[in-house]
């Protein structure tokens, strides 16, 4: 067995194209837990980045982060928007919020936590368009059911309260809301936890068609490996706050390196 | 030397009730309001010998801006006579030695509740408004600490969502009252519940105006020559409300904000909410003339 120091990276296929998203050095330690622990993270433009491991191994803190929902202890977070911004967690609190609507969408797993339930559906999309400066009555309209439709979210209930939906319809909300500035970063986190099979089914289609449709980078954490292997191009392996392996999706499941990673992919019930 | 010449006179309350350092506090609460128009400035209501909520903020302000020579004017939803108004304008000149008028164009101070008078107001009058709940956010965010964040990233999508929630809901923006404004370009206030048809009167007014909220604790102001928008959608345009063509049943008067009132027969009449502009027009029908000044509207039309 390789020590897990010496697990090699695989080469990403998308080096050709230029980053997205560089964060170096990320750390984050809430008292005495290591959160997250001298994490790299690269994606480019285009991919599908799928992000694995056990609860309380630091993968939704890392989204949080990539996302500028926390600040970490210390690392460096660049996005590919503004050349002159070598670290986006230097910026202010008012300057990283520009960022976070314009550039960055985020898929919540808790509906609740993305969504005002009792507003509007196009209410929810619309505000997105609001807060980046859009004060036309009439074109939040046309963009919040455009990014409806594109979530494939049936028009004739756009103006339905969230909190009158299925699980599966306040995912797809969430997910127009999410596109509706046409982000460089689409974040997902646990976006089909709660849902039944089939609606799984349906929401994972719709995010794979707006990937290819697109080609937005997307970063995807998940307990469900089964949902990593149909989205993403390349994956991460956290634990304990540190990243045990990476590589192509294929390689990593069907040739995993590290014992944890082993663990993790012939776990059955 | 005496030690009673070292002593003032005994006296029941200090000049205009509150003490010296509440009204020091006061004043310095209302430059910093001044001097960042729409923001609201904490400051340490006191206790007056009124219930809370029913014009305390505003009675604090007449308190500490008024002097001897001070003529004061207390309106309550444009009426000079209301129980309200009448208490608290008997109060602040018991307390002041000031003197008090209906007439607006006599006033230099003018406390007022939900209404702003319809003559116009000049460089040398003060107008207060009481105002109930001066956070604007408040509907759209629950948490203070946040809304407070909200107002220094100046994120006032939320408000922006809430009119595009009504004209979803109702086809037409529904806000009737407290209608948002953002003034100066930065802040966005509530201008208390004046209807949105007293809402342009601010705009680039010549009197200065100062809000306060006695029970919420907060002073904000809009300078003389200050901008105050209504937030609206570029394509959705600001009304006010359709009084044009509605005339007074006492006074004849036409084009003003009226009070509608109900008849026994189920129909409406209509009275001209500014109480004293209807007296005046009534008497210049009994002979006197040029009774009434220069008015923001004219035969219901805004004039600029």
């Amino acid at each position: 067995m390789i020590a897990p120091e010496n697990v090699k990276l695989a080469a990403p296929q998308f080096v050709t194209t230029p980053p997205v998203l560089t964060m170096r050095n990320m750390a984050k330690v809430y008292g005495d837990v290591v959160a997250v622990d001298n994490v790299d993270v690269t994606a480019y433009r285009g991919e599908v980045l799928g992000i694995v491991g056990e609860s309380g191994s630091g993968k939704s803190t890392l989204l949080r982060m990539m996302n500028l929902e926390e600040q970490p202890d210390h690392g460096n977070y660049k996005l590919d928007i503004k050349k002159d911004i070598d670290n986006l967690f230097e910026l202010d609190r008012f300057a990283q919020r520009q960022i976070q609507s314009r550039h960055i969408g985020i898929v919540y797993q808790n509906p609740h936590q993305g969504l005002l339930m009792k507003h509007s559906s196009s209410g929810n999309v619309a505000e997105r368009l609001l807060i980046a400066g859009e004060r036309s009555f009439a074109v939040l309209r046309e963009k919040a059911s455009d990014a409806l439709a594109s979530s494939e979210f049936p028009l004739t209930r756009m103006d339905a309260p969230p909190i009158e939906l299925s699980g599966g319809m306040q995912q797809r909300v969430q997910l127009a809301k999410a596109i509706a500035l046409e982000p460089e970063l689409l974040l997902l986190d646990e976006p089909t936890t709660g849902l039944d099979v089939s609606v799984q089914a349906l929401v994972l289609d719709t995010l794979k068609r707006l990937q290819q449709q697109r080609k937005i980078t997307m970063v995807i954490v998940s307990h469900d490996l089964g949902v990593i292997r149909t989205m993403a191009d390349r994956v991460m392996v956290m634990k304990s706050g540190k990243v045990v392996e990476q590589g192509l999706v294929d390689q990593v499941f069907q040739d995993p390196q590290h014992p944890y990673t082993q663990q993790l992919v012939h776990a059955k019930l | 030397m005496k030690l009673k010449s070292l002593s003032k006179p005994w006296e029941a309350v200090s000049y205009g009730f509150l003490d010296a350092s509440a009204k020091r506090e006061i004043r310095r609460k209302m430059l910093k309001a001044v001097a960042v128009p729409g923001c609201q400035m904490p400051y340490a209501s006191r206790e007056v010998p009124m219930a809370r909520g029913w014009g305390t903020g505003g009675l604090q302000i007449s308190l500490t801006l008024m002097n001897p020579k001070s003529i004061v004017k207390v309106i309550d939803q444009g009426a000079d006579d209301s129980v309200n108004a009448a208490s608290i304008r008997k109060f602040l000149t018991r307390v002041t030695d000031a003197k008090s008028t209906w007439d607006t164009l006599e006033a230099n101070l003018i406390q007022s509740r939900h209404r702003i008078p319809e003559e116009r107001l000049t460089r040398d009058q003060i107008l207060v408004l009481q105002v109930p709940n001066p956070e604007p956010l408040r509907s759209v965010e629950p948490n203070m600490s946040i809304a407070r964040q909200m107002h220094a990233d100046a994120d006032y999508s939320r408000m922006w969502l809430q009119l595009y929630e009504q004209i979803v809901r109702s086809g037409r923006v529904m806000q009737g009252a407290s209608y948002p404004s953002m003034v100066n370009g930065r802040h966005v206030m509530t201008p208390s519940p004046i209807p949105r048809w007293d809402v342009p009167k601010l705009n680039m007014a010549e009197n200065l105006t100062i809000l306060s909220a006695g029970r919420e604790k907060r002073i904000f102001a809009v300078p003389p020559h200050t901008k105050v928008e209504p937030l609206v959608f570029s394509d959705v345009p600001y009304k006010v409300e359709e009084h044009h063509n509605l005339t007074c049943a006492r006074s004849n008067l036409q084009g003003y904000f009226m009070n509608e009132i109900p008849n026994e027969d189920g129909t409406s009449s209509y009275e001209v909410s500014d109480s004293h502009l209807g007296i005046k027009k009534l008497n210049e029908e009994d002979g006197d003339t040029n009774l009434i000044g220069d008015t923001w509207y004219k035969n219901g039309e805004w004039q600029s």
